[in-house]
């Protein structure tokens, strides 16, 4: 079920014409450039898909490979090379912003094995997330709240107990968030390390884990709006 | 000075509100090249002399001497022309009535904005390709040569289709652009040449007309911009038009004149607006005294707090997008290791005061960074960005500039709202793959519109172009499958690709800019845009292709000569032969563009060779040659093919 990068379709490079498989960035042979690889991000930086990264690592090569790659490098290049170097760097960034964030790079991950989460299209469906079911009563609780505030900040009355209430409430929310986090990472080593069939499991769980981070930090995102106004 | 070779001329041009520059690498540090007149700044103003009385076209002129015709003749001159570059009429309507020039009459809705100069009406890139022209006249003067590639600074929250105009008026002016480079990056890079190594800097530019913050991360000469923010319509300018509505209130209601039906009057009382402005950052008081058409005298004393109060709500538009890029980036202001100014209007001792608060600098013993000028350090950055793009300095050869998209890119989705596809302050180049489909059976056509702007609403967001998918193979509804790759690349400007999946098809893309010319309009100004003198920039680009070539052909033509050529293998005998006769073919030909390609192909077939050639120079001088006669076979390959020996012997 895991899709292994699929390098191994020999291209000829442009400039040598001597065979080289297509997960490269460079030729192996006469190092021109050549166009974006096949493979997946992780793959862009030469690392087997994990959720537990080294960031320092991934920033290191990351700087090494823009040196190489970047447009700034080609101003004076063949017409090609400057059209890869410009596609390989977009792709370099796009790999980079979705590894070295600890969310994205789950949600791609899962993504990449086919585990599916409602993230791919955050902005689309974000609305569209179910309340989980343990905390139906308190959401409930915080969302008359909200109104309530939103209603007398309009007509610019002050309601401390009110605001007290929230701001408990923010915090108790901002604690379930971290809670979430924290098991967000156990499951990145326990995939990580697993096989087949705790990675499956992990998977399942991790979809679930992600859902209800991001109904959470929608809440705190609502809290924070009101308390802030 | 050093030999510079013909490719390697890029030039650095800072293409401001107020004033541009133009500057270079000379040696190992950037350089601003003065005019005629020996200023290193160029005013932004462009004027059009009278109607000559034997006919023809009136001629154009630029910088000092247009601003004069400023008080004289104020109906043919244009200035903070920037002000406008890639917006439209609806959305220039409001700025044009602080201006004396206004749109010329029969535009219509959608078009873009023509302004009315005398008898002849110009786009904005016009204007602008009109000072891009009159700094690359400078260079020209400074090289003795032709200049013809450049690096140009636009703000860093400029939108694409800003970018774009900019871009245009540079090829407007003959000069390919080979990269737009954000204002406040452009600071950074001035400033990281001599500068630590590590570090969180913020660059605070509060120009003549926009106003831009950047948070960058630099490490071992990348810079790596964290986040953007700014408001492109925020600066000295805004300034100066509170100052300029005061005085002309108190003169309408003291003295009864409405100078706002004088325009040349109006220009005049807006210099001594601008003059107390600037002398309110070193004194505590500044005085009109104007004479007014009628004879009165307009006098009137400006206390330094009276000013600060007037300036306070401008100032303070400037600490939202602060306190955004700083949440962006996920710093607290303590965690920003330097700041530093730039643009004119820093120079106000409320706007230090409130980068100090923002930043929380005295507290910390720190001090913004002022030592560079604050109107050449953008200029300066453009010749280190134009030094790393041709890989002709040293002291550039490590640095590398990774910017931010200032706005996010978003497609319209159902309902007029607005999905994201690549969020701002996302590294670029960047790029997003959307897929779309049909709605109904045998559709062979989908829209798409692409949008720039944080706003959840389509209708919020600023438009920047509506794609029509044509041609795509009638099939059920929704069975289609059109990949669409959208593409920022490294000027901040969009490229869109499509494809059918299914079919296999390569989608044709129609592409309306909702502003902005297009590439036939471009080529179209390019020719209006030119005297006599350059009539045929064509032909012009075409001598200049073939110049170049036949150096590097004479060079080569040589090469056998030099003991290096021997050392070379067999293949890179053969590719340098092979490349030479490519260019000898080619170099018949009309397609200048052909030409300079094939000169860079012989150009990069002969690299190693030159490095032989080199080393074979420096190794025998070591080995006791006399330093002269080392010299002349350094000399040989310097003054030999352009690229082919770097220029840092000499």
């Amino acid at each position: 079920m895991f899709k292994m990068l699929d390098s191994a379709v020999p291209v000829a490079c442009w400039s040598c014409s001597i065979g080289h498989n297509d997960s490269t960035l460079f030729c192996p042979h006469c190092s021109k450039i050549q166009p974006p690889p096949g493979g997946d991000y992780f793959s862009v930086f030469g690392l087997d898909p994990k959720l537990n990264l080294d960031l320092t690592e991934l920033e290191h090569e990351f700087h090494r490979l823009s040196r190489k790659l970047h447009p700034d490098r080609f101003a004076r290049a063949l017409e090609n090379e400057k059209e890869w170097s410009l596609a390989d760097t977009a792709l370099l960034n796009d790999a980079y912003r979705t590894l070295k964030d600890p969310l994205r790079r789950t949600e791609y991950l899962l993504k990449l094995v086919g585990a599916q989460t409602s993230a791919g299209d955050e902005t689309k469906e974000e609305k569209s997330v179910r309340t989980p079911a343990d905390l139906l009563e308190e959401v409930f609780e915080l969302n008359m709240q909200l109104e309530e505030m939103r209603a007398s900040r309009k007509t610019g009355e002050e309601d401390p107990a009110l605001q007290a209430s929230l701001a408990q409430a923010k915090v108790k929310f901002e604690g379930l968030l971290a809670a979430v986090d924290e098991d967000l990472r156990d499951e990145w080593q326990v995939w990580d390390e697993g096989g087949a069939a705790a990675r499956g499991a992990s998977q399942k769980k991790m979809v679930a884990l992600l859902d209800r981070r991001r109904y959470l930090s929608n809440l705190v995102r609502d809290v924070n709006e009101v308390l802030g106004a | 000075m050093a030999e510079l070779n013909l490719i390697g001329r890029v030039v650095g041009i800072d293409l401001g509100t107020t004033n541009s520059l133009v500057a270079t690498m000379v040696g190992e540090m950037p350089f601003v090249i003065p005019g005629v007149d020996g200023s290193n700044l160029v005013p932004s103003v462009v004027a059009l002399d009278p109607m000559p009385t034997q006919g023809g076209r009136p001629t154009v002129t630029v910088g000092n001497s247009a601003r004069k015709a400023l008080i004289q003749t104020p109906e043919r001159v244009i200035y903070s022309v920037k002000r406008l570059m890639g917006r439209s009429i609806e959305e220039i309507n409001d700025e044009l009535k602080l201006f004396p020039f206004h749109l010329a009459g029969d535009v219509e809705a959608g078009e873009i904005p023509r302004i009315q100069l005398g008898e002849l009406r110009f786009t904005p890139p016009e204007i602008s390709a009109y000072v891009l022209r009159q700094l690359k006249r400078n260079a020209e003067r400074f090289f003795g040569a032709p200049v013809t590639q450049a690096v140009i600074t636009v703000p860093a929250y400029f939108n694409d289709a800003q970018r774009q105009a900019t871009k245009d008026a540079g090829r407007m002016a003959g000069l390919e652009v080979l990269r737009l480079v954000n204002e406040p990056t452009a600071a950074a890079l001035a400033y990281g040449l001599d500068r630590a190594k590590a570090g969180t800097i913020a660059v605070y530019d509060l120009g003549g007309g926009t106003f831009d913050i950047s948070i960058l991360k630099l490490r071992d000469g990348i810079f790596e911009v964290q986040s953007t923010n700014g408001d492109t319509h925020l600066g000295g300018d805004d300034i100066d038009n509170l100052l300029l509505a005061i005085a002309l209130d108190e003169i309408h209601a003291e003295h009864g004149v409405d100078l706002r039906l004088h325009p040349g009057a109006v220009q005049a009382v807006r210099k001594a607006a601008i003059e107390a402005k600037i002398l309110l950052s070193t004194e505590k008081e500044a005085r009109f005294d104007i004479e007014l058409p009628n004879g009165d005298r307009y006098q009137r004393e400006i206390p330094l707090d009276v000013f600060e109060l007037l300036i306070e709500p401008v100032l303070a538009r400037t600490a939202g997008p602060c306190k955004q890029a700083l949440a962006d980036a996920g710093l607290a202001p303590e965690q920003i290791d330097e700041v530093v100014l730039v643009g004119g209007s820093t120079r106000i001792p409320a706007v230090r005061q409130l980068v100090d608060d923002l930043f929380h600098l005295a507290a910390r013993g720190k001090k913004p960074h002022t030592e560079l000028n604050p109107d050449e350090v953008v200029a300066l950055g453009a010749a280190v960005q134009a030094g790393i793009l041709s890989g002709a300095s040293k002291s550039t050869d490590e640095m590398l500039l990774l910017d931010v998209t200032p706005l996010s890119l978003g497609i319209e989705a159902l309902g007029g709202t607005v999905a994201r596809i690549i969020q701002r302050n996302s590294t670029i180049p960047a790029s997003a793959t959307e897929h779309f489909t049909t709605g109904v059976d045998g559709q062979t056509n989908v829209a798409i519109h692409v949008l720039q702007g944080e706003r959840e609403l389509a209708a919020d967001c600023r438009s920047l172009a509506r794609f029509d998918l044509k041609g795509i193979p009638p099939m059920s509804a929704g069975l289609p499958r059109i990949e669409v790759k959208f593409l920022i690349d490294a000027d901040g400007i969009l490229h869109v690709t499509a494809r059918e999946q299914r079919s296999g098809k390569a989608a044709e893309i129609e592409v309306k800019p909702t502003y902005g010319l297009t590439d036939e309009q471009v080529e179209g100004m390019i020719l209006d845009s030119f005297d006599n003198a350059e009539a045929d920039f064509a032909k012009r680009l075409l001598i200049e292709a073939r110049n170049e070539a036949e150096t590097i052909l004479a060079a080569v033509e040589r090469a056998p000569q030099s003991p290096a050529w021997a050392m070379l293998r067999g293949e890179e005998q053969a590719a340098i032969n092979a490349a030479r006769d490519r260019l000898v073919q080619v170099k018949q030909g009309e397609d200048a563009t052909q030409i300079r390609e094939a000169t860079l192909a012989l150009d990069q077939a002969t690299r190693r060779f030159a490095e032989l050639m080199m080393e074979a120079a420096v190794s025998s001088a070591l080995r006791g040659k006399t330093m002269e006669s080392a010299g002349e076979d350094l000399a040989e390959a310097v003054t030999a093919p352009h690229a082919m020996a770097p220029a840092e012997f000499k």
